[in-house]
């Protein structure tokens, strides 16, 4: 969004730290996600024991972002569209935290699958990882810009996300029927399948939210109040 | 005009000699609501707020156009007594102003003069001091002069002293600028009160404090009322963006 300038540069240059924390968080999880895919793909177990113990960074970096955004609440009482600025920062590092945990989520699977001979050739799951890494990167530049089409843009890729993960959901259903000795490790796709999902509804959380910096308005739940 | 607007302002012009002061303000005052007058140095707030109880009749070369209706009524119109509209339209200001008398006769000053019995006053010292919740601080030194108050106690005896006339309407401008945090809390504590029965305009430099206590906020600037909104929409999403200017600080 294009703003006039604080008369206070002081509170301009914390508010540009919290967006640079947020775009440095959301490399950091993007990449989580593809290692984590890659670790499955490529059966690499390191890289997925790599991807668990970078966690502990994200984890770091969403606390520190949090404190900036508390402090700023408490020493600026912010208003109108810093208030907004503020509450959305706090809710988009809440989600990409926890986004990093999906990619941990996935990076144990991984090591899981990897004990085992591959079940099939993966050709769903890492266009879903292609998509929902997308997603994050849209919802940050989203908020960055204030850009409620790429918002939009986001919220109908969640729709997308959706049915991939149904479509798995149903193609390894055959698999499990055909042979129960492949229900382990179906179960085991089905879970990374739902953790791309879970990470896709997060990146919407994120586009709801820049919309509502925007706006003003919620468009998070069915139950929001129309403006 | 809605049912329960207790002033009314049409197209208000006023100079201070040439200088145009506020430029065609039209807005209405809510009854049994806080209404915050926020904006810059010079704006215009605190003289629109002098206008409603004819303050700035007091000051040369003033003029005034367009009307202002308190109850219906233009209290501009020729024939309208201005002290029965300060009776009416009472005002606390910046800094506490007690006379240099005793706590008790600051009270009685004005109903005095104004014909209420004297059997009467005793019990309106003490209900104007309940109101103004001082009345457990100084009931045991009534007698006392005034100017031994603390500053925060000083303008509680202010606010007493507007309440005793019975005003349906209270002004204040900036009535916590000269005060401490506690003396300004007890103050903004005292609005929420006092708002049950009486209709309250406050201009004030202090956001956060109109934020925190006002119904309506009103932004001016350069005597233009730049936006009049809810206080929650103004502080959190206002219509217009000079108004999100200048309450994010982006300003000059």
């Amino acid at each position: 969004m294009q703003e006039k300038h604080h008369t206070s540069l002081h509170f301009e240059k914390e508010l540009q730290e919290i967006k640079d924390g947020l775009i440095y968080l959301g490399v950091l999880t993007e990449k989580a996600i593809q290692q984590a895919m890659t670790s499955l793909e490529a059966r690499n177990a390191d890289l997925a024991r790599r991807v668990i113990r970078e966690d502990d960074e994200i984890d770091r970096l969403d606390s520190e972002i949090e404190e900036r955004c508390i402090k700023i609440l408490a020493l600026r009482q912010p208003t109108a569209i810093d208030l907004r600025f503020i509450t959305t920062a706090i809710k988009i590092t809440g989600h990409l935290e926890r986004i990093g945990d999906m990619a941990v989520n996935i990076a144990e699977k991984a090591l899981l699958l990897i004990e085992e001979p591959q079940l099939k050739p993966y050709i769903d799951l890492p266009r879903m990882a292609q998509l929902v890494g997308d997603m994050i990167r849209n919802s940050l530049d989203s908020f960055i810009r204030g850009d409620l089409k790429l918002a939009d843009g986001v919220r109908r890729t969640e729709q997308v996300i959706d049915d991939l993960n149904e479509q798995i959901f149903r193609e390894l259903l055959t698999f499990m029927m055909e042979d129960s000795k492949s229900i382990h490790r179906s179960i085991m796709i089905m879970q990374v399948s739902k953790n791309l999902e879970r990470i896709a509804d997060h990146a919407k959380g994120i586009a709801d939210m820049v919309t509502y910096m925007v706006t003003g308005e919620c468009v998070r739940h069915r139950t929001c109040p129309a403006p | 005009m809605a049912a329960n607007d207790i002033i009314q302002i049409h197209h208000v012009n006023f100079y201070y000699g040439a200088v145009r002061a506020l430029t065609d303000i039209s807005m209405q005052f809510e009854k049994n609501k806080v209404t915050a007058l926020i904006g810059p140095s010079g704006c215009g707030k605190s003289t629109l707020l002098r206008l409603l109880n004819r303050m700035n009749d007091l000051i040369d070369q003033t003029r005034v156009e367009g009307e202002i209706l308190f109850e219906g009524r233009n209290i501009y119109a020729p024939q309208v007594d201005p002290v029965e509209i300060r009776r009416k339209i009472g005002m606390v200001f910046q800094k506490p102003n007690p006379f240099p008398k005793t706590i008790y006769n600051n009270i009685t000053y004005g109903p005095k003069l104004n014909g209420v019995p004297a059997a009467d006053l005793p019990g309106l010292v003490e209900q104007s001091l309940r109101q103004a919740v001082l009345w457990d601080e100084v009931k045991d030194i009534l007698d006392k002069s005034a100017m031994n108050l603390s500053g925060g106690q000083q303008q509680r005896l202010c606010i007493a002293r507007a309440l005793a006339m019975k005003p349906d309407v209270l002004l204040m401008d900036e009535p916590t600028s000269a005060l401490d945090p506690i003396s300004t809390a007890k103050i903004e504590e005292l609005v929420e009160e006092l708002k049950r029965h009486y209709t309250i305009i406050i201009v004030t430099h202090n956001m956060q404090q109109a934020a925190r206590i006002s119904d309506q906020t009103a932004f001016f600037y350069l005597g233009n009322l730049i936006e009049y909104n809810k206080t929650e929409k103004i502080f959190t999403k206002p219509d217009v963006k000079q108004t999100e200017d200048y309450i994010t600080g982006r300003f000059g």
